[in-house]
């Protein structure tokens, strides 16, 4: 904690450390000192002038977004002089700026409206013409016009410092100065959108909003994106029951101002065309739609006479359902289908990492450490690829804080920049050249470290043996996929281990085993597509699939129950860091339900008691009834990630229209 | 010989090898006292120089007039980064055309001036940033420092002393925003030059975000004889506060423009008349600006005024880089404030808002005014928009703008009247022809 | 892309000019001597430049577009400055400037169709004790009336 000093800011006395900024300081007392350059945690650029403010003993006005509090200081920041230079530098602002705010995508959140509003003249004495310069495409999702552009240079550095992209850059000079894109005409980046969510007005716009509608009109729903495990919030607006935009304006999330290509744009795939929204029911080969009724009760009879006659049941879960149903999932088939067999695909071993750690819950990491510990080693993962929140907040963390990173990986990753030592290690050498870092990690303070799927099984144990041997605090983030795969995990969808990582008396067949075993009798897959890559090998066995869209493991279904996604329910789901989040009902899609509401249903029909099985309920109970995790059991079966990219999400980004049309984007890993 | 006759009444001291066979020669250097300073400042302690050119006062002569052994005294000595010296060869305010002459005859003299700044201050390397356009001149610099590296006044171990500088000779490209210091940094570092937030400033983060010292080619030229003659001795040639002498550079109406140096505190009318041949065609006086396009104008009645920075501050105008633009009564002010605007204009970097926005718009004023297309309101709409970037922009290039501006439009608001609503331009027609060479 | 060995040794020189790892300090002088040889900044060069000094290429675009001296087109073999700032204006410029376009038969920024001239209105040349000035090329002229710079245009000329 830095030294506190005493200023005084419209008479009020304000005390904060040295060195805050005067702009900050007085947010602290609730003073507003308007600005448009100025962005927390970017660099200071002092550009528009916004934030000019008296200084006692300073014959000029000064920028309060540059000026760092001092001892005895005396900011005045109503005074006329002040009030006057706010209305002349909205005035400068506006002469070229062009006065298409009621069809400008950003009026009603445009920090300029809000800004003149307050601050401003009532009205221009600007009569020469304005200079319009045509609007330009840079991707498919990004768009720039101009004049509307008032070169405030946040998106040059949100890319730059905050992404590591650096794709954003200002050409020409004087009056002629704009933001132009890296390859001349067009963008060659993460087409994350971060330059369009910063942009105070609407000189970057982006293709999925473009003149849709009002931001007045929509319904704004936080809820967690359902990509990666990262577990950012994204703050769908939603219009007439769809999703038109997604952002993270509110920085309501764990991930703050931050969000990737997926969280913003590919939540397209709700109302793709191919979208399923009716039950099918195999009839003479073929896949019909038939009722829900029919269909459940189809489901309930077959499951009902394969259990009454002791037959072999699979079950596949899902890594983007939330806990609720992967709970309840666990229990219909444990208690009430009487199997053992369960699974899903597990993509980072964090049933080994909890096994070493022997119940240590102060080594796992949260979130917020990314952005506070003081070093971080990162094994087998192109973050910005696949983890793209951890990368930015890893990369805040050395901006800041001048944290150390350390890569071990098999190719070029983005946090070579910045990396205090990096280690190519061909795969499976992974651990052993983590291990050749010991000498640099001894002498860091404290250490987090997170490793993929390279460093599994035994490995993980031999990691944190290392760990452990370093002699300084470590922490650990086991890297895994989509949004709930660590819930899967935790609720017990895997066949040794109960929820809580509790052993289970008779350990199941897992995923490959089921789809190995011919004397299956019926698999039901929730929410997964095992079959993409794999056959199963009973092949008369009963397949019930319930999903979005017809992937190839429901296109082998007997019954297919059309499923709503995670932005369609409520529930909770586990990040990377084992943050348990809501997520809210953001649409709904006629015809299909949520995995709760069909296992429900199901129950009834079968005559089972699993439970009140609404989504609340089902939360308290797993509050009441999960226990610390503790497990012992070694972890079975494969661990493998998807090997996502930015740009792709397992089956479902087949279905995000965006993330195949941003062709220009760097896609694949290590590159 | 040089663009220019001397004049009688001129005190050279850093013009004094001005009009000597290859003056810019190392062998003439060395004929006529070269690189005495350097080794009489070998032997000094850097708190010893630094004291001297205190003594001398010194003040920056790129325009703002900070006095150089104070800014040298700013250099933390114990600092663990290198040091560097850079000059300030980035001449581009309209009106002035010194430094080219300094460089271009006489580069010794700059050089040792540097290596003495750099012995004081504990840098061990020197960049000279010269003007795009000014390339002849970088040929002439780069020659001088081979020359003296070859003869040991420059390099590893500069006259056996341990001592050891280097002098770089670096280009812009053309920018009058990159004789603003820090954009001359930014610049010299291969970026756009667009000034940096201070503090902290050069003397602690300028060159490579090391202690650095920057100053003007003038500043520098000065040093050697101050060290060889002492800080008192130039001090007296020229006003309390205001030492030694200066190059003003005299063009625009006058029968022998030219560039002549003077003694600090040297009077205006004097300079037009008795130095600069006054008027041609016996036209009367109507302006000067006195020290380059970003000083306010002076009327007539204001020119019997002592040029020394205090003398000029007072009149509420500035001896900025010593560019005295001489104007007749035939010369239409509107217009002198439009073209001047359009350089600001153009010259504007683009960073902040005032002065990106305010140029521009004082630029689409006066052109329109101009062609005779203004309104009454619009003459008080032109101070109005000046007053408004004044004092509020990321760097002086707005207030270079907009002090001139006010000027005209106070102390010539008759013209601006007389060209409004369509009538054109009353000082049209007389407009002169180009005097014959 | 290949240079001259001159434009090559002035590229090591420079290079050889700064503190290790500040080699991009370079830019900015090596595009305008690179300019001068090539003709214009081209995005060939702009490639070639940037993989030197290990920048982006947009980066270096950002720079290229910033100084007024580099330029993306090519001008004529003899480019014209002139002057028209306060000095040169006071003693004729403005005057001279249009007496060059009309004479040339082309506009500010524009080149001969044999492209051998080019005029650009330039900004403060530095020589305003002896306005009006111009630069052709690098080459300063002084004092410049229209007469004489009819009579240098159409020496120019002689020598194609």
């Amino acid at each position: 904690m830095s030294k506190l000093v005493r200023l005084e800011i419209d008479g009020k006395p304000v005390e904060v450390p040295a060195g805050t900024l005067v702009i900050n300081a007085a947010k602290t007392v609730g003073i507003e000192i308007p600005a448009f350059c100025y962005y927390d945690g970017l660099t200071l650029q002092g550009a528009c002038r916004m934030c000019l403010v008296e200084v006692e003993k300073s014959p000029k006005l000064v920028t309060a977004c540059t000026l760092a509090a001092a001892e005895g200081m005396v900011v005045r920041t109503q005074t006329p002089q002040v009030v006057q230079a706010r209305k002349a530098m909205l005035e400068f602002l506006l002469t070229n700026h062009p006065l298409d705010c009621p069809v400008c995508d950003k009026g009603g959140e445009c920090e300029l409206q809000d800004l003149t509003f307050r601050y401003g003249l009532g009205e221009s004495r600007f009569l020469e013409t304005k200079v319009h310069v045509p609007e330009k495409q840079w991707s498919a999702v990004v768009y720039y016009d101009a004049p509307r552009c008032i070169l405030c240079y946040r998106c040059v550095r949100i890319c730059k410092e905050g992404m590591g992209v650096s794709a954003l850059a200002v050409v020409s000079r004087a009056v002629d100065s704009e933001i132009a894109p890296n390859m001349g005409d067009h963008l060659y980046c993460d087409e994350c959108g971060m330059c369009i969510d910063i942009c105070p007005v609407g000189a970057l716009t982006s293709q999925d909003y473009r003149y849709q509608t009002r931001p007045w009109e929509m319904k704004h729903v936080g809820t967690i994106c359902t990509h990666c495990a990262d577990g950012c919030t994204t703050t769908l607006g939603v219009y007439n029951n769809r999703v038109i935009r997604g952002n993270n304006h509110d920085r309501t999330g764990l991930n703050g101002e931050f969000l990737c290509v997926k969280g913003r744009y590919a939540h397209d795939f709700i109302a793709h065309s191919e979208r399923l929204k009716c039950p099918l029911m195999r009839v003479d080969g073929k896949l019909v739609e038939v009722s829900w009724s029919q269909a459940l009760a189809e489901v309930a009879a077959r499951f009902g006479g394969i259990r009454s006659r002791g037959g072999k049941f699979g079950v596949i879960g899902s890594t983007r359902t939330t806990n609720e149903e992967n709970w309840y999932l666990q229990k219909f088939a444990r208690e009430g289908l009487g199997t053992g067999n369960i699974d899903h695909h597990r993509s980072g071993d964090v049933i080994s990492l909890l096994s070493a750690l022997k119940g240590r819950a102060d080594a796992l990491a949260a979130t917020s450490d990314l952005y506070e510990r003081k070093a971080a080693l990162v094994i087998g993962s192109d973050l910005a690829q696949q983890h793209p929140l951890v990368a930015f907040q890893l990369r805040a963390n050395w901006r800041h804080h001048e944290s150390h990173i350390y890569t071990v990986t098999r190719g070029p990753v983005r946090e070579d920049a910045y990396s205090r030592l990096r280690v190519r290690a061909e795969a499976g050498r992974e651990l052993a050249a983590a291990k050749s870092l010991r000498q640099a990690l001894q002498a860091e303070p404290e250490l987090l470290i997170l490793f993929g799927d390279c460093v599994r099984g035994a490995a993980v144990h031999e990691l944190v043996e290392f760990g452990d041997s370093l002699g300084i605090p470590v922490r650990y983030i086991c890297l895994v996929d989509y949004v709930n795969s660590r819930g899967a995990m935790d609720m017990g969808l895997t066949p040794g281990l109960l929820p809580g990582y509790q052993p289970a008396a008779a350990p199941g067949l897992d995923l490959a085993g089921m789809l190995a075993a011919a004397d299956l009798d019926a698999l039901w897959v929730v929410g997964a597509n095992p079959l993409k890559n794999a056959a199963l090998a009973a092949e008369r066995a009963f397949v019930v699939v319930q999903d979005l869209f017809l992937t190839e493991t429901a296109a082998r279904a007997d019954i297919v129950l059309p499923a709503a996604c995670a932005y369609e329910k409520t529930g909770t789901v586990t990040n990377v860091c084992g943050e348990v989040q809501r997520l809210s009902r953001a649409v709904t899609t006629m015809g299909a339900k949520p995995d709760l509401e069909i296992f429900r249903s199901l129950a009834a029909r079968m005559g089972l008691d699993l439970g009140e099985p609404e989504t609340d309920r089902v939360y308290a109970e797993m509050r009441r009834q999960l226990p610390v995790p503790a497990a012992g059991e070694a972890a079975r079966g494969v661990v493998a990630s998807a090997g996502d990219t930015l740009f792709t999400s397992g089956t479902l980004g087949r279905y995000c229209g965006v993330l195949r049309n941003v062709r220009e984007a760097p896609g694949g890993l290590y590159q | 010989m040089p663009y220019n006759e001397p004049s009688p009444l001129e005190v050279k001291v850093l013009t004094r090898r001005f009009g000597l066979a290859d003056s810019a020669s190392l062998d003439t250097y060395l004929a006529t006292g070269g690189y005495e300073a350097l080794k009489k400042a070998l032997g000094m302690t850097p708190g010893e120089i630094i004291e001297e050119v205190k003594l001398s006062n010194l003040r920056g002569r790129g325009g703002a007039g900070f006095p150089a052994g104070t800014k040298w005294g700013f250099v933390p000595r114990d600092s663990a980064r290198p040091k560097y010296v850079v000059a300030n060869g980035d001449e581009g305010e309209p009106g002035t055309c010194k430094d080219r002459l300094l460089m271009e005859y006489d580069p010794h003299q700059l050089i040792e001036g540097m290596a003495i700044a750099g012995l004081a201050v504990g840098a061990h390397a020197g960049y000279i940033y010269v003007r795009g356009e000014f390339r002849y001149i970088i040929r002439i610099l780069e020659r001088a420092v081979e020359e003296a590296r070859g003869r040991g006044y420059l390099g590893g171990n500069i006259l056996g002393s341990g001592f050891g500088f280097e002098v770089y000779v670096q280009s812009g490209a053309g920018s009058y925003e990159c004789g603003e210091e820090s954009a001359l940094l930014e610049s010299l570092e291969g970026r756009r030059g667009v000034p940096r937030i201070r503090p902290p400033f050069p003397a602690v983060s300028g060159a490579f975000q090391s202690p650095t010292v920057l100053n003007n080619i003038e500043t520098y030229s000065a040093v050697p004889a101050i060290i060889r003659e002492g800080g008192a001795a130039f001090a007296a040639l020229g006003t309390p506060r205001n030492g030694g002498t200066r190059l003003f550079c005299l063009s625009g109406h006058l029968n022998k423009p030219g560039v002549y140096e003077l003694p600090m505190g040297f009077n205006l009318l004097r300079m037009i008349h008795e130095v600069g041949g006054g008027i041609p065609g016996g036209k009367r006086l109507k302006a000067v600006i006195p020290g380059g396009s970003s000083c306010p104008v002076l009327k007539a009645e204001e020119c019997d005024i002592a040029m020394d920075f205090d003398s000029l501050a007072k009149a509420k105008s500035m001896l900025g880089s010593g560019g005295v633009v001489v104007m007749d009564e035939d010369t239409c002010m509107v217009q002198a404030a439009r073209r001047i605007m359009e350089f600001y204009a153009h010259e504007s970097c683009g960073w902040c808002v005032p002065c990106r926005e305010g140029t521009n718009w004082l630029r689409r004023l006066l052109r329109r005014f101009h062609a005779g297309e203004g309104s009454r309101s619009d003459i008080d709409l032109i101070g109005d928009v000046a007053r408004n970037i004044l004092g509020r922009t990321f760097c002086p290039l707005g207030d270079a703008a907009a002090m001139p501006t006010i000027a005209f439009v106070e102390k010539f608001r008759d013209e601006f009247e007389a060209h409004l609503e369509g009538r054109p331009c009353p000082f049209e027609g007389r407009r002169r022809e180009v005097p014959a060479p | 892309m290949t240079f001259s060995p001159e434009l090559e040794a002035r590229f090591e020189k420079l290079l050889k000019s700064y503190p290790e790892g500040r080699e991009s300090s370079a830019l900015v002088p090596m595009l305008l001597y690179a300019q001068d040889e090539i003709g214009a900044v081209t995005p060939e060069l702009v490639e070639e430049v940037a993989r030197r000094l290990r920048l982006t290429p947009a980066a270096v675009e950002s720079v290229v577009s910033y100084y007024s001296m580099l330029r993306k087109h090519p001008v004529g073999k003899y480019h014209i400055q002139i002057c028209t700032n306060i000095s040169c204006q006071l003693t004729g410029g403005e005057e001279l400037f249009e007496h060059a376009c009309r004479k040339l038969g082309i506009g500010n920024r524009e080149v001969t169709p044999d492209g051998l001239f080019s005029i650009e209105e330039v900004e403060c040349l530095g020589a305003c004790s002896w306005a009006p000035a111009i630069e052709v090329n690098y080459d300063y002229h002084h004092k410049v009336t229209p007469e004489a710079l009819d009579r240098l245009i159409d020496s120019l000329r002689k020598l194609h």
